[in-house]
This record gives C-alpha cells, sequence and structure tokens, in this order.
C-alpha cells in the first residue's frame, strides 16, 4: 500500500515535471493568477492554456471525480500526494470554479447520468463556468423564503424573479438556480433545484460595486425564461436537499481560507518581511495567537478531509465555515495593523483583500446562521 | 499520517470510559478532598493492573508500548472525570526520560514502574512560571559526586512519590538527577492545591548524589529530559481536551434541562451560540491533541505540535469551564455542584508543564516570528 502510494508520488513528481509550464509554476494564488475557464475565458497567457489542457487530459483538474466524468479517480490518499506535489513545485491550480466545488459534487451525488455526462465532463475541462443563484432580496439567512418562481408549461418550466449576491454571473455561462415549484406547500417543501443557460433569452444581469472597489457579485434578472424541466437536478419540489447538501461543500470550501495563506504568504513569513520585524509588543502577541488558531484550524481542516473519505460531514461543515471564516477576518484584520499606513493605498491591494474577506462570514450562510445549525443539529439544543 | 482515531484507539477510549466512570467519577476526587487526600493507592494499583503505568514502557520491561497517540487517548478520558494519579508524572514523563537513557538502572526503573512499585514526580520549577532554561537550583562538584542545594516548587504529584527527577544547574549546563524522595537533606512541604491534587515544594540542602543517580549525562539534561516534557505536555493537553469535552457535555445538558421564563434555556439564541462556539474551539483543539500523538509516535522533532496542542488546550480548557460556570448560573458557583472541580483543574493545568504564553512563544518561533 505504501509503496504503491510511494510509486504515485514518483510517477506524479515526474509528470508534473514534465507537463507544468513555467510560467505556471510561481505558486501565485492571487486573483490574477486564476484560471476560471468557460466559454468567455481568455487565458492570460499560452502557458495557462496549455496547463489546463493537459491537466484536464489527465483528468487532474478533479483528481477525485470517476474517470467517466472527467475526473481521475484518485482516492483521498493520491489526491493528497498530488496537492503536496504541486505545492512543493509551486504549480498553480490549473483551474478553479464554482463547477468544481459546487454544483459537481451535488451533481455527483444527486445527478442522473445523462445528466452527469453532460455537466460534469465540461466542468473538468474548463469549457463551462457556473454561477451560484441562491439568495434574493428577500432570502438571505433565510433562503428557503425564495420566491424566484418557476411554472410549469408543458417541458418546460417559465422563471420569473431575482437572484442577488450571485458570484461573477456576469461572467458565467450557466446558473444553477433554486426557484419555488409550489407556492402552497410549506417552504422548504417547494423549491427545485434548477439548471439554467445564462445565454437563455430572459436572462439578464448586473454587477454590484462592493466596499472593495470590485463587482464580484451581481443581480441577477429572470424574465419569463423558458427551460427544460429536464435540466432539474434531484425531484421536483425537493430541491433544498440539493440546495443543502451544495451549501455543505461550499462551507468547507470557503472555510479553507482561515487554514491557508494570507495573499498567498504564510503569517510568520509576512510579519517577517516586516520593515524592522514587528517589534510591537502588542502587535506582535496578538500575531502569535493567531498563528496558533490558524495552525489549529489547517489541522482541522485536514482532519475532515480525512474524514470525509469515509463519511459525510454533514452538519459539522457549519463549524469549518464559521471557524474558518473568522480566523480569515481576523488575520486579515492583523494584516492590516501590522502593515499600516503602507496597506492603505488601494494599489498595494492589501486593503482589497482586505475588504473581500468581511464576506467570508455572510456569504454561504452567516456566522450566526452556522452557530445555530451547530446548536440545534449537533448539540441537540431546542429550537 | 492520518488524523482521525484508529479503531484500536476507539476501543482504548471506550475501555477506559467504561473503566473510569465506575471506578473514578468526579465524586471520587471530591471524596478524597473531603476525607484530606490527594491520592488513591488503590485506584492506581487498579490502573497499573490495567496495564496503563506501562503504556510507555517497553515490552521487554513488562510494559505495553502502546505509544504516545494511546497515551493522550487514556489521558483525555482521565480528564473527562479529573482522575487524581500518578499517570502524567509517572508513566507518561519519567518513563519517557527513563528510556532515553535504557541502561540497566534505567530499565529496572522502568520495570517498576509498569508494574507499579515506583512512582515518579518531576521537580523542575522554582519560580511562579514554567521555565527549566532559568534553573538555579545548584548542583556542586563533591569528591566523585555532587551536592545538591536549592528550592523546587510545584512539584506534582512529589508528596506520596517514592522517586524525583530533579533538574540542576552544573558548571557546564543543566543535569537531570534521579533520587529517591527521602534521600537526607530532601524537605517536602505539602501545598494545599485549588485542585485537591498532590503538589509540594521541596527543599534540597546539600542533598548528596552519585554519579550513578545522574539520568543520561552531566551537563546534558535536555537529551533525557526534553522528549519527557513533550510527553508530558502532550499527554497533559489531552487530559485538558477530556475536561473541555466534558464540562462542555455537562453545560449542553443544563442547558436542554433548566426552564427559565417557561422555557429550556437552551432555546435562548444567545446561550445556543455560546454553546456552539465552544464546541468548535474543542474541534478545532482536538485536531491539534490527535497531531500531536502522531508527530511523538513517527519520531520526527514534536515541540511544534507539542506546543500548539498545549496552548490550544489551555485555551479551550479555560473557555470551557468559564462558559460552563456562566451557563450554569448560580448553580455552577456552588462546590455542591461539580463544575468548580472543572475550573479549579483548569487552571492549574494551565500552568503545569509551560502556560499559553510559553507554548504560544515557541510557535511563533519555530514559524519565523
Amino acid at each position: 500500500m505504501d509503496d504503491e502510494l510511494d510509486n504515485f508520488r514518483l510517477e506524479t513528481r515526474a509528470w508534473l515535471e514534465a507537463n507544468c509550464p513555467s510560467e505556471m509554476r510561481d505558486g501565485a494564488k492571487g486573483e490574477d493568477a486564476i484560471c476560471w475557464g468557460g466559454r468567455n475565458w481568455v487565458f492570460s497567457c499560452e502557458a495557462q492554456k496549455l496547463w489546463l489542457e493537459r491537466m484536464a487530459a489527465k483528468g487532474w483538474t478533479v483528481p477525485t471525480w470517476p474517470q467517466a466524468y472527467g475526473g481521475a479517480g484518485l482516492t483521498r490518499a493520491q489526491d493528497k500526494i498530488l496537492t503536496e506535489e504541486m505545492q512543493s513545485m509551486g504549480a498553480r491550480l490549473p483551474l478553479q470554479s464554482f463547477g468544481i466545488w459546487m454544483l459537481g459534487p451535488a451533481l455527483l451525488h444527486f445527478g442522473t447520468h445523462e445528466q452527469k455526462l453532460a455537466y460534469l465532463p465540461p466542468i473538468a475541462r474548463g469549457e463551462i463556468r457556473w454561477c451560484q443563484g441562491y439568495s434574493e432580496p428577500g432570502a438571505g439567512s433565510d433562503l428557503a423564503s425564495v420566491q424566484t418562481r418557476a411554472d410549469i408549461d408543458g417541458d418546460s418550466y417559465v422563471v420569473n424573479g431575482q437572484k442577488v449576491w450571485t458570484s461573477y454571473a456576469d461572467k458565467a455561462d450557466w446558473i444553477f438556480a433554486l426557484v419555488r415549484t409550489d407556492r402552497d406547500a410549506p417552504k422548504h417543501k417547494g423549491i427545485s433545484f434548477i439548471l439554467i443557460d445564462m445565454t437563455t433569452p430572459g436572462v439578464s444581469t448586473r454587477p454590484i460595486r462592493l466596499i472593495s472597489g470590485q463587482s464580484p457579485f451581481c443581480e441577477t434578472f429572470f424574465d419569463d425564461v423558458r427551460t427544460p424541466r429536464a435540466q432539474r437536478v434531484g425531484e421536483e419540489n425537493r430541491g433544498w436537499d440539493v440546495a443543502k447538501y451544495l451549501l455543505n461543500h461550499e462551507r468547507e470550501m470557503i472555510s479553507g481560507g482561515g487554514g491557508g495563506l494570507l495573499g498567498g504568504r504564510p503569517l510568520g513569513a509576512m510579519l517577517a518581511a516586516t520593515e524592522g520585524g514587528l517589534t510591537d509588543a502588542t502587535l506582535r502577541a496578538e500575531a502569535v495567537a493567531c498563528e496558533v488558531d490558524t495552525l489549529a484550524m489547517a489541522l482541522t481542516l485536514e482532519r475532515y478531509k480525512d474524514q470525509a473519505e469515509t463519511t459525510e460531514i454533514g452538519d459539522a461543515s457549519a463549524m469549518l465555515k464559521y471557524a474558518g471564516t473568522e480566523l480569515n477576518k481576523r488575520r486579515y484584520e492583523l494584516m492590516m495593523k501590522v502593515r499600516g499606513a503602507d496597506a492603505l493605498r488601494w494599489d498595494e491591494g492589501d486593503a482589497e483583500d482586505w475588504l473581500r474577506t468581511k464576506a467570508n462570514s455572510i456569504e454561504g450562510g452567516t456566522s450566526e446562521v452556522m452557530l445555530s445549525i451547530i446548536s440545534r443539529r449537533v448539540l441537540g439544543l431546542p429550537g | 499520517m492520518s488524523l482521525l482515531p484508529t479503531e484500536d484507539e476507539i476501543m482504548l477510549a471506550d475501555t477506559a470510559r467504561g473503566f473510569l466512570d465506575a471506578a473514578a467519577p468526579v465524586s471520587h476526587l471530591r471524596g478524597l478532598r473531603d476525607a484530606g487526600m490527594t491520592h488513591d493507592p488503590a485506584l492506581w494499583a487498579e490502573m497499573v493492573a490495567m496495564g496503563w503505568a506501562g503504556v510507555l514502557v517497553p515490552e521487554a520491561q513488562g510494559g505495553a508500548d502502546m505509544g504516545h497517540a494511546a497515551a493522550g487517548v487514556l489521558a483525555r478520558e482521565m480528564g473527562q472525570t479529573l482522575v487524581s494519579s500518578p499517570f502524567l508524572s509517572t508513566a507518561v514523563m519519567a518513563a519517557t526520560a527513563l528510556r532515553q537513557v535504557a541502561n540497566t538502572r534505567a530499565n529496572d526503573a522502568l520495570r517498576q514502574i509498569a508494574d507499579g512499585t515506583r512512582i515518579y514526580a518531576l521537580a523542575l520549577d522554582e519560580a511562579a512560571k514554567h521555565d527549566p532554561a532559568k534553573t538555579e537550583l545548584q548542583a556542586e562538584a563533591d569528591g566523585n559526586g555532587f551536592r545538591l542545594t536549592g528550592a523546587k516548587t510545584f512539584v506534582v504529584d512529589g508528596g506520596f512519590a517514592d522517586r524525583v527527577l530533579v533538574l540542576a544547574r552544573t558548571t557546564g549546563g543543566l543535569t537531570l538527577f534521579d533520587l529517591p524522595t527521602d534521600r537526607k537533606g530532601i524537605t517536602r512541604k505539602t501545598q494545599a492545591m485549588i485542585d485537591s491534587r498532590d503538589a509540594v515544594d521541596l527543599d534540597f540542602d546539600a542533598v548528596s548524589a552519585t554519579g550513578d543517580d545522574v539520568l543520561g549525562h552531566v551537563d546534558d539534561a535536555m537529551t533525557v529530559l526534553a522528549p519527557a516534557l513533550h510527553a508530558g505536555q502532550a499527554a497533559l493537553a489531552a487530559e485538558m481536551t477530556g475536561l473541555a469535552a466534558r464540562a462542555l457535555a455537562m453545560t449542553v445538558g443544563y442547558l436542554k434541562e433548566r426552564k427559565q421564563f417557561g422555557v429550556p434555556i437552551g432555546a435562548f439564541q444567545a446561550l445556543q451560540h455560546r454553546a456552539a462556539h465552544l464546541w468548535s474551539e474543542t474541534e478545532i483543539t482536538s485536531s491539534a491533541i490527535l497531531n500531536a500523538g502522531r508527530v511523538l509516535d513517527s519520531g520526527d522533532d514534536a515541540t511544534l505540535a507539542v506546543s500548539l496542542a498545549k496552548a490550544r488546550a489551555t485555551q479551550t480548557a479555560q473557555l470551557a469551564v468559564q462558559e460552563g460556570v456562566q451557563m450554569h448560573g448560580g448553580i455552577g458557583m456552588t462546590d455542591a455542584f461539580d463544575m468548580g472541580f472543572y475550573m479549579k483543574r483548569a487552571r492549574v493545568s494551565a500552568e503545569w508543564l509551560g502556560d499559553y504564553s510559553y507554548h504560544a512563544e515557541r510557535v511563533a518561533r519555530l514559524r519565523g516570528f
């Protein structure tokens, strides 16, 4: 077993060495270095395109997905090795997307074979970029009260309504959305989970300018949008099950920020690089405590990934999301304090990252919603 | 290296839990305290019979040699009911120190630890804060041997131990001595500790020691002591997570049971969120504990893993007992209720073998601060 893994590591290292273009080995993790893919994606350079194509052909954009759906069917142990080998050579991720993090896992669990074949390989190859249509102006923390309606008309749904906080909706090719298919049922029982091509007539988007100056989120409008009923995932009116499952994956994904790097830099390295070292005793003490918690969080993410090999993490993902995002906010607050006036200029980029983290504990379920989930479903408190 | 407990570890925890719930619930510690005692030799004899004293003793010396992760599993279960025993000082720390030496005398000592005929304490601290590097107790050369003069404090289990590992300053550094506690010139002064466990101050008045009393080599205490401290710190951290887990469980139980304004107080979001936050902290700390056990067993340098575990465990245990008392309200302040025992043990464990700052600072240095 260990021999097999050792062999896998050697083969992986050799393949990466032979196939990862040098431009893709700079360890860059910032927004500028991300390849999101999609119909309208403009590659930053030829190397980015080549890297995506080679990794996709190998199934390594989604290493643990089955081969039939564009993955490589790697075990968790193999996946871990692949990640380690990529990190040690500074290889960028070839592709990142909501398709990989959110829709993919939900389709693997709830999709029909036809749906998996239709939607998963294009995600794996970076050909289709997905966005998430969950929140609405009147449905934030109370997500199950979504009002966007999908009325049945023959083999189609006719969708009307508005979504908000749709990340990158203006750049996405398709959207997975929660829509109301039964207006009379209790709110959790009248929701369906459907897939809509963003080029369908009646779909429009409007970016929202945020405090960071960036517009990663949009409003998305549906005006008599006709979409086939075959594009529903899971049973009609049972979309809440799919939504919850996907949310758990989203929360695990968001929680990752708290255990990892800070703008691509470990905290200790960043502090060491601070002019004159970190001499302020109060700030240093804060940084030390933050480092302790960051290391413990990183181990916790590892432990839960190990656990996810055999059992669903389920409601405990609320803890990962809560703790990971609160920690990430704390880390960026600390970074701003340490960098002082140097971090106050927009062209430094730090302020943008810092402001962005404020959304971490809101998106995908607020910290307060997470605490309520833990309290009811993990601790069994009433309510 | 998986951070999940193995089948064996889960079984060991279940066995320990079953035994300790019957033999050493919190009422056992309360009984000892009320009787003016700090140690129950009969309980330790049962733990010895179960092989726990030999958890880190090699099989050749009659031990079970189960490793540090397993020692952590046992310590965690002991922490749940605040078991008072020399497990940490004797079975974890002294055994680990003796293993580093592994000469005939050390092997004899290991055999006696495993069969329960020898109990050790560690005499390290001399001031209010743990810091072995600041040791001042002098071991002056005296003919072929040494003469020890000075004082030690916070010697846990020192009141009933037969042997004591004493850290002393010698001309070229620090040296570790393995002495009988009744050696002429050693005076024990019992301290009434807040957690109702045993701890003494030791006074050394020109205590004679021979070269044979040195554990390891002269001027080189840390080769033997550092692994022992790491093992003890990791096991203590595990014990503290057991303490925190039980304090949390008691609190959650109370939130479901206690009614005010006509509803269980656990229906109030203010309390729900406090409890949920505490649970999150215990989960995150558990990862650091499991990691420390794994790294110690791997044989790699465990300093970072151990200090991370002790720092996190200290914070989490303190939070658990403070939230425990607050959410229990008035009853949490009464001596008749157990939460106070948890609070006092958490405070003592927070200081023993290095407090939060001591360990967080070690983490920071190793992380390039």
